[in-house]
């Protein structure tokens, strides 16, 4: 009996040494790129975060220091129970060390929990509630690009500020569209001004003349759009035909991407405001990705500030993996050590990754083009002001994330 | 009251494009017995159409009216006489499954040359800008749609209900063998009336391109709802489903008003209704 014990003791000893030098030497990753691939946000994140995620890993040049990181891609098709299968058959079976991207809050709030009961490293970039990196924050989750607190207190809070006081709010039934009306809502009222109404339409609605019929009826000053992808230009190219804008009344776009503008046509979209993180078109050094992303799409498309938030976050990643030599497959370290680290690339700038999990880089408004103003199939945007990150985002003082109370 | 009005004239509007659609099913499931799942693919192809005739060749909205149908119309006829024409005397699955996998194919293509999130289309010049009716802002567009899905549904009944050839296309369903018997040649017939159909979901698509985004799944979206609109005025009833069409329309405006996060699924729920009071069917006849 004792000398079983010894032997059990000195085995787990041995295997303990082993996995220690075994990681020293493990370069192998495998990351998973999980989105949306045909639905209404295939466009904005889709097969181009995997093109992006597939750009980061040529670019850190780990592949000629002898690492062998693989990339399989999957798609949500928007339906958390879906989303949350795929990842843990990746955790299970596949063993993937990270997953990114993921649009569609509900379906990242799924798979968040997934990704910390599996211990593995969670970059979203695609999706935009606050809670992921509040009251659901995860150790093992990092949130890039953008999210639903930022947008309402740079696009909502310019609106509020330039007299627009009332709101109505058109908004998507599900996890984003409840964030994003309830970090607007926060904004409107602190800077006094009033929600008067709202409605809460189905996801991947083609149709929206009634809700539009009723926000005209509320005689609101904005009618705050609390939508995305398809929704949202179906929205506003609805809303030119009812003669919303020449009505009055203005729309808040809260949330619009680079290929929605394009989907819409700068016809209708010219002088919608809105907030991106990221833009192709800002320096020279965003157009020098920019052009080599579109070479390698098959439409040709100009990478979303989603797609720009996956090459960003995985170049991170392999960073913090380099610096500790080797992949841990241990995800909350591996995550602590990119918290550790200042982010540092060529499309977002400087930043940090709070420990809450939140990346923290400028925002910047931009407002649509008019036609005759627009030089190239993609020269969409106007640059109408920068929002210092620690400004756009929320601040760690008023985070509810569980990570910050040791 | 005012917002109940302008709720039910936005259900009518929307109605004229159920009723299209489902038009275009009951003709094909009436003449052909075929379950065509691949109309949401064909009107997505209607509007795809219209783009490019507009885009690539300067081909203005009201010839895409004309042209896309035809175009479409015979992509559908290539398809009916490639595939489809194999299936006649079968059951009812194979049809399905054949054109379920033909929508997905056509889906597919488009999506992975045009993205999922679609092109733009305007309003052509002559019919833009809006009346104001009291009660709400009507743009013209929209009138315009009613009406013309009007005249389109009536034509298409009068077509097959009322003349000499769709007496013939009738009789040709019930009995062809009787019918080929009069020197009349029932295949091509055949062949005709399935282009017929997929033509006025083209013509669907390109009345809905203005209006929605030209975009690869914006048929597979509207389809299931148009099946059911189909089950729920009677498989094959082309008078049935024509008033489902525009009744249900209504309907969804009513819901979108009064509970909107419901309006996906009012109109399956009528269906369940519907079915358990009267499987054939408002307007169908029992089998």
């Amino acid at each position: 009996m004792t000398r079983s014990i010894a032997s059990l003791l000195l085995g787990t000893a041995l295997a303990v040494t082993s996995a220690g030098a075994a990681f020293a030497q493990d370069k192998t990753v495998k990351i998973g790129a999980l989105s949306d691939q045909s639905g209404l946000y295939a466009d904005l994140g889709g097969p181009g975060s995997t093109l992006a995620a597939q750009m980061a890993v040529e670019d850190s040049g780990l592949g000629a220091k002898g690492w062998k990181i693989d990339i399989i891609s999957g798609d949500h098709q928007n339906k958390p129970d879906i989303g949350t299968a795929i990842a843990r058959q990746w955790f299970d079976v596949d063993k993937v060390d990270i997953i990114v991207d993921v649009p569609n809050s509900g379906v990242a709030l799924a798979v968040n929990n997934v990704v910390k009961e599996k211990n593995g490293v969670y970059i979203n970039s695609g999706a935009a509630t606050s809670d992921l990196t509040n009251a659901q924050c995860s150790p093992n989750t990092v949130h890039w690009t953008y999210d639903t607190y930022m947008l309402a207190h740079t696009t909502g809070q310019a609106l509020v500020k330039a007299g627009g006081d009332t709101w109505f709010f058109l908004t998507a039934d599900y996890a984003f569209g409840a964030a994003l009306e309830r970090d607007t809502t926060a904004v409107v009222t602190a800077n006094g001004g009033k929600v008067v109404g709202g409605v809460k339409h189905p996801l991947n609605t083609p149709d929206f003349s009634s809700f539009l019929l009723q926000a005209q009826a509320s005689k609101a000053k904005i009618i705050g759009l609390a939508n995305a992808g398809g929704d949202t230009t179906n929205t506003i190219k609805q809303a030119a035909e009812f003669g919303i804008g020449k009505g009055g009344q203005k729309l808040a776009a809260l949330l619009l991407f680079l290929t929605d503008v394009k989907a819409i046509g700068l016809e209708t979209a010219q002088g919608l405001n809105f907030t991106e993180t990221f833009y192709w078109d800002m320096n020279d050094k965003t157009r020098a990705f920019s052009k080599r992303f579109s070479e390698k799409m098959k439409n040709g498309a100009m990478p979303t500030m989603v797609q720009a938030g996956v090459y960003a976050g995985v170049r991170h990643y392999l960073k913090a993996l380099e610096a500790l030599g080797g992949n841990p497959h241990d995800g909350v370290k591996v995550v602590e050590k990119m918290k550790s680290m200042p982010t540092e690339d060529d499309l977002f700038g400087k930043g940090e990754i709070q420990p809450n999990g939140r990346t923290i880089h400028n925002a910047y408004l931009f407002e649509v083009k008019k036609p005759s103003e627009s030089k190239g199939p993609w020269d969409f945007y106007k640059l109408v002001g920068t929002v210092p990150g620690d400004q756009a985002f929320t601040p760690l003082a008023e985070s509810k994330c569980a990570l910050l109370k040791k | 009251m005012q917002a109940l009005y302008a709720q039910l004239l936005v259900g009518l509007i929307n109605g004229s494009f159920y009723a299209l659609l489902s038009l275009g099913l009951a003709v094909i499931f009436g003449m052909l017995n075929i379950i065509n799942f691949a109309h949401g693919a064909l009107y997505m192809m209607g509007a795809f159409v219209a783009y490019f005739l507009l885009n690539i060749g300067g081909i203005s909205y009201w010839w895409a009216l004309l042209l896309a149908p035809v175009i479409v119309g015979i992509f559908g006829m290539i398809l009916e006489r490639t595939m489809l024409q194999w299936l006649t005397g079968l059951d009812h699955l194979y049809g399905l499954l054949l054109t379920f996998g033909i929508a997905l194919i056509v889906q597919g293509v488009f999506q992975n040359y045009f993205g999922s999130s679609g092109l733009p289309y305007s309003i052509p010049d002559q019919l833009r800008g809006g009346m104001n009716l009291g009660f709400m802002f009507l743009p013209i567009y929209r009138g315009w749609v009613v009406i013309f899905s009007l005249v389109v549904c009536f034509a298409t009944w009068f077509l097959i209900e009322k003349t000499r050839l769709g007496a013939y296309l009738r009789a040709a369903t019930e009995n062809p063998t009787l019918v080929r018997a009069f020197g009349i040649n029932v295949p091509r017939m055949i062949t005709l009336t399935y282009g017929l159909g997929v033509g006025l979901a083209a013509l669907a698509g390109v009345l809905s391109a203005p209006i929605n985004q030209v975009r690869p799944l914006m048929g597979a979206d509207l389809i299931i709802v148009v099946f059911a609109v189909v089950v729920i005025g009677g498989m094959g009833s082309i008078m049935g489903s024509i008033i489902t069409g525009f009744a249900l329309g209504v309907i969804e405006g009513l819901t979108k008003y009064f509970y909107p996060e419901a309006s996906n699924t009012v109109v399956f729920v009528l269906m369940v209704l519907v079915l358990l009071v009267k499987p054939t069917g408002l307007t169908g006849r029992a089998a």
